[in-house]
């Protein structure tokens, strides 16, 4: 009896904290959009900055998934295939990004390539742009959603262990075939997921790229940016419009997690 | 092809695996590299391989320096004790994994596979999975996988290590005929001295990372160089501090000279001969093993006490 209670009890608890905290909030963000039906939430999502927002969010994303991609399985490779001085430094450093706010990113980004930074004067005497444009954007949203494939690949590799590679090899395949034929089969769940991860963390980014896009209209501005924009200019309507797009976005994104996880366990 | 290992050393640490070892292994042999475990044994095989980088020593394949050559240059077949197949392809992708990448004619590669299917006996399974083999399965899987390019030499680590008895003696049984098919140079990895007698046609007996001695299996068991190869290969007793082998122990049942008294603990009768279990009067383990007429002559009983004696001695320098 005790334990039906108990169980109870435990799941009411779990499942009332999240409705809370998660799904109360959002389900009064869908409420609001559509108080006054689709028509204004269509409206506010077609305007020209919007659009460009999403336009720009969605480059950005294109930019930083493949390269957090490729540098999380290289760096997986390494961590758990190759012997090198300072693989535990590399280890620790990869989960940086999780440690430290995004806001301090940003800030970093600053000092290096700002008018007064590291790279900054060289940069501007050169007649390129990095801070206030997109290169300084792609950085910081590289950077903050760097952790996820490695992460998710590492324990993986660990678990399927180099068997399979040493035969590979004795088989006559070369390095870059057993990588292709053997290695990445082996592990492509996990590189899914970590992708979805990642993809998920650069849609969502605001506190670094906040700090470096200079948040120019039209030009500049993210959808997160264009929802804190459109909030501060009193268009409720167009923030929670832009929030929902969004929200929607990330519920996708669990539901292809959803899908992948069980695969990925029977694998 | 033959192998050539050429002063072989190998560290792990402080630990020695290999210590300065050579060994000759004929072209079309049927070779077992034997030893208890931590003899350096799968080492060995795995520098053989080029899996592993020795310290110190050279690797000469086919009368070819081979020592610095990648795996994928060496031309071998490597069988793994916990198979190492690739999960996600089928039994017909894992064996003809060696002939796509070699990028041989796609017809050609299904011919091979069928045709090593049915070398393994596992035709019409090419569509299964490594998950839904049996273990016996999987190992003639890994078999065929490594036999499939045609390598020049056929190591095996283990390759019965993770099975269980019936199946282990299915699959050596089946080694030594595919053995006298297919004739490659073959190199196996056991620490088992009944499978190496079994298959082998050669033994090299490694322990503590050297090579103890080498031998045709009856070789190593009628002239053992030392007391360790007597003890590892087959039974042996100690009475009055010489080793003795089973059936070289003979029964008295009054004193006589150079005889030491020993109590009966247990008899067995294996058809026309029977083993018969003593303990000497330290308690001490003593195995003889009779005939049965001799059995049925001694007419003896448990707890009797009787004389053992070396018919054969064997004194090693220590």
């Amino acid at each position: 009896m005790t334990s039906v209670v108990s169980r109870l009890g435990l799941r009411s608890l779990a499942l009332g904290y999240l409705a809370v905290i998660l799904v109360g909030p959002l389900a009064i963000v869908f409420w609001r959009t559509f108080e006054d039906g689709f028509g204004p939430a269509l409206d506010a999502l077609t305007t020209p900055e919007t659009i460009n927002a999403f336009k720009l969010t969605l480059i950005i994303t294109a930019i930083a998934v493949p390269v957090n991609t490729v540098f999380g399985i290289v760096c997986a490779l390494a961590i758990v295939r190759k012997r090198f001085a300072g693989k535990s430094i590399l280890n620790a450093f990869i989960d940086l990004p999780l440690a430290l706010s995004p806001v301090v990113v940003g800030l970093s980004l600053f000092l290096l390539y700002g008018q007064d930074g590291w790279f900054g004067s060289w940069l501007s005497e050169h007649g390129i742009d990095v801070l206030f444009a997109l290169p300084a954007m792609v950085i910081a949203t590289i950077f903050v959603s760097l952790p996820f494939v490695a992460r998710e690949v590492v324990p993986t590799l660990k678990e399927i262990g180099d068997d399979q590679e040493q035969a590979a090899r004795t088989l006559g395949a070369s390095g870059w075939q057993t990588f292709w034929r053997i290695t990445l089969p082996s592990i492509r769940w996990a590189v899914i997921y970590g992708v979805i991860l990642t993809t998920a963390r650069c849609l969502g980014e605001y506190g670094a790229v906040a700090v470096v896009s200079g948040r120019l209209q039209g030009k500049t501005e993210t959808a997160t940016l264009r929802v804190q924009e459109r909030y501060e200019a009193f268009d409720l309507a167009g923030a929670y419009a832009i929030s929902i797009v969004l929200a929607c976005i990330a519920i996708l994104v669990l539901v292809a997690m959803t899908v992948i996880r069980p695969r990925e366990e029977a694998a | 092809m033959s192998i050539l290992v050429r002063n072989i050393s190998r560290r792990f640490g402080d630990f020695v695996a290999l210590d300065d070892v050579s060994l000759e292994v004929d072209s079309g042999s049927l070779t077992a590299l034997l030893g208890p475990s931590g003899s350096g044994k799968s080492t060995l095989l795995r520098i053989i391989a080029g899996l592993e980088h020795p310290d110190s020593g050279q690797i000469v394949l086919s009368g070819k320096d081979a020592t610095t050559l990648t795996p994928q240059k060496r031309n071998i077949g490597f069988v793994f004790q916990h198979y190492a197949a690739f999960k996600h392809m089928t039994v017909h992708d894992n064996i003809a994994f060696g002939l796509k990448v070699r990028k041989r004619p796609k017809a050609e590669i299904r011919d091979r596979v069928d045709e090593l299917l049915n070398l393994v006996q596992l035709d019409g399974l090419g569509d299964r999975y490594p998950s839904q083999l049996s273990g016996g399965q999987r190992q003639r899987m890994g078999l065929a996988r490594a036999l499939a390019p045609e390598p020049e030499v056929l190591l095996l680590d283990e390759p019965f290590g993770a099975l269980d008895a019936r199946v282990r003696a299915e699959l050596r049984e089946w080694l030594t005929r595919l053995h006298d098919v297919v004739h490659v140079t073959t190199v196996f990895v056991t620490h088992d001295q009944e499978e190496a007698m079994e298959v082998a046609d050669q033994i090299t007996l490694l322990n503590e990372g050297r090579v103890v001695q080498v031998g045709a299996p009856r070789q190593l068991y009628d002239e053992p160089e030392s007391e360790f190869v007597m003890r590892f290969i087959g039974d042996a007793s100690e009475i009055g501090g010489v080793l003795v082998r089973p059936r070289d122990v003979e029964l008295l049942q009054e004193p006589a000279s150079e005889a030491a008294e020993a109590m009966i603990v247990r008899m067995t009768v294996l058809g026309r001969d029977a083993k018969v279990e003593l303990h000497d009067s330290s308690g001490a383990e003593i195995v003889a093993v009779i005939t049965r007429e001799r059995f049925d002559e001694l007419d003896l009983w448990r707890g009797q006490t009787v004389w053992v004696r070396a018919r054969r001695k064997r004194v090693f320098a220590a």
